[in-house]
């Protein structure tokens, strides 16, 4: 069989690319014809060529190394550039087709043939699942990296004012999460010459003993660096269940808002806001 | 008489399974209308579990109820394990007690955040903790 449909190289691309040009799902807006050939032409030569009476029966023999790596590429690829696991996966399914198709047309026993389509069926069937997980573990990838991107953009250290610097936290505050928050802001302590940071959690969804523990450590590391750290933000249920758990934060200055914080570092630094002169006059055009 | 009205059950193995479960615990506590201090100290007392699950059992299976009294509705969480247990329960209940260098009140802290606590162990075999938040305390 193999001899077979190394002769018919040319016929099952024709075919393959029929059937997949065919198919309502083509996504020629994703990848263009010409590519799409391109990659069908590698992958058909790659599996043809290896393919033997003997490998047939072992998808994982060193022979397709080649179809392997172009599959797992072309997966990878695939869904970093949005396809659809059904679209991935008819790439593939379409292939098994045509090839089956050029065994049909093979003058041949009817039991022969049926042998034949099952090894054949087997051997792609292997191929679609490892399309599959290939595929899915690009997915996975994209989502690493989004978590990555999230961690770090959703960490800013803000200069306040001269010796003020604010961190809002935004989401759960687990352990990964904390040591990228406590090294930028000790970071931003030094570079800055800042003596007060403000920790703002009104963004954090639940402060368990964990969190709560993060804190009290980020605390401490900001005072080693000489600075003072404000939190603030504690919103009133949060408050309450900080209370009940028994969690002790006697021992660091907190505030109900980034306002009561900041007004807090006003006073520490000896800096004083007022309304101008002017309007305490009651003057309040100043055209 | 307690009844339950609906039943989900959540595997909790990884770290990364944290987030999720305690976004249907909350799913859950909204559904029932649970005032915002209720959700709260229930999404924090859950989380309190979950995490010792992980960190001494390696996860287990989580059960989130929404279970009937009366007139009034709460939601029960189950964690069950089958990590090696705690010999001493009345020891580990205590405030301060860790055997993970850690503020040792997870336990005790869970206790005093909702309506019912309950915690039943094996040693060799697993822990189950069970708590309610209802409505209306
Ligand atoms: N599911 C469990 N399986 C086995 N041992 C447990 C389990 N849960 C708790 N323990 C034991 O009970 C002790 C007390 O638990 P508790 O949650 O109160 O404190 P902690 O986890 O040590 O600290 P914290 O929760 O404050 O970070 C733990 O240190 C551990 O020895
Ligand atoms: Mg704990």
């Amino acid at each position: 069989m193999a001899h077979t449909l190394n002769n018919k190289k040319s016929e099952i691309l024709e075919l393959w690319m029929k059937n997949q040009l065919a198919d309502s799902g083509l996504r020629d807006d994703l990848i263009s014809n010409k590519d799409l050939r391109v990659q069908s032409e590698e992958l058909v030569n790659a599996l043809i060529t290896n393919l033997n009476d003997n490998n047939i029966n072992n998808s994982e023999s060193p022979d397709f190394d080649k179809v392997t790596e172009l599959l797992g590429g072309i997966s990878i690829s695939r869904a970093r550039q949005g396809f659809s696991p059904r679209e991935t996966g008819n790439f593939i399914l379409t292939l098994k087709e045509a090839l089956l198709e050029i065994l049909r047309q093979e003058p041949s026993d009817v039991n022969v043939l049926f042998e034949e389509s099952l090894k054949l069926s087997r051997l792609l069937d292997n191929f679609t699942i490892l399309t599959f997980e290939t595929f899915i573990k690009g997915r996975e990838e994209v989502i690493l990296r989004q978590t990555d991107e999230i961690t770090d953009i959703s960490t800013p250290v803000i200069k306040v004012w001269d010796g003020i610097l604010a961190m809002p936290i935004i989401g759960t505050l687990d352990s990964a999460r904390t040591q990228v928050v406590m090294e930028n802001l000790l970071q931003k302590i030094v570079e800055t010459g800042s003596s007060i940071a403000i920790l703002d959690i009104s963004g954090v969804p639940a402060v368990d003993s964990l969190v709560a523990q993060h804190l009290l450590k980020a605390v401490s590391a900001t005072r080693l660096m000489g600075a003072d750290c404000i939190i603030s933000g504690i919103r009133p249920e949060i408050a309450q269940t900080i209370v009940h758990l028994g969690i002790d934060l006697s021992q660091i200055i907190t505030k109900a808002s980034l306002a009561g914080a900041l007004q807090y570092a006003f006073k520490s630094l000896r800096l004083e806001v007022k309304r101008s002169a002017l309007e305490v006059k009651g003057i309040t055009n100043l055209q | 008489m307690i009844l339950p009205l609906t039943k989900d059950t959540i595997q909790v193995y990884r770290e990364q399974d944290v987030v999720p479960f305690r976004g249907r615990v909350k799913e859950y506590a909204v559904k029932i209308k649970m005032g915002l201090v209720g959700q709260t100290k229930l999404i924090t007392a859950a989380s309190e579990i979950v995490r010792n699950m992980l960190k001494y059992a390696n996860g287990g299976e989580t059960t989130i109820e929404i279970v009937s009294r009366g007139r009034d509705n709460g939601i029960r969480l189950t964690f069950d394990d089958k990590g090696p247990g705690i010999a001493d329960i009345p020891l580990a209940m205590k405030d301060g007690f860790s055997t993970g260098r850690s503020l040792g009140l997870g336990l005790p802290g869970t206790k005093r955040l909702v309506s019912e606590f309950d915690i039943k162990s094996e040693p060799g075999s697993g822990t189950t903790v069970t708590i309610i938040m209802w409505i209306n305390g």
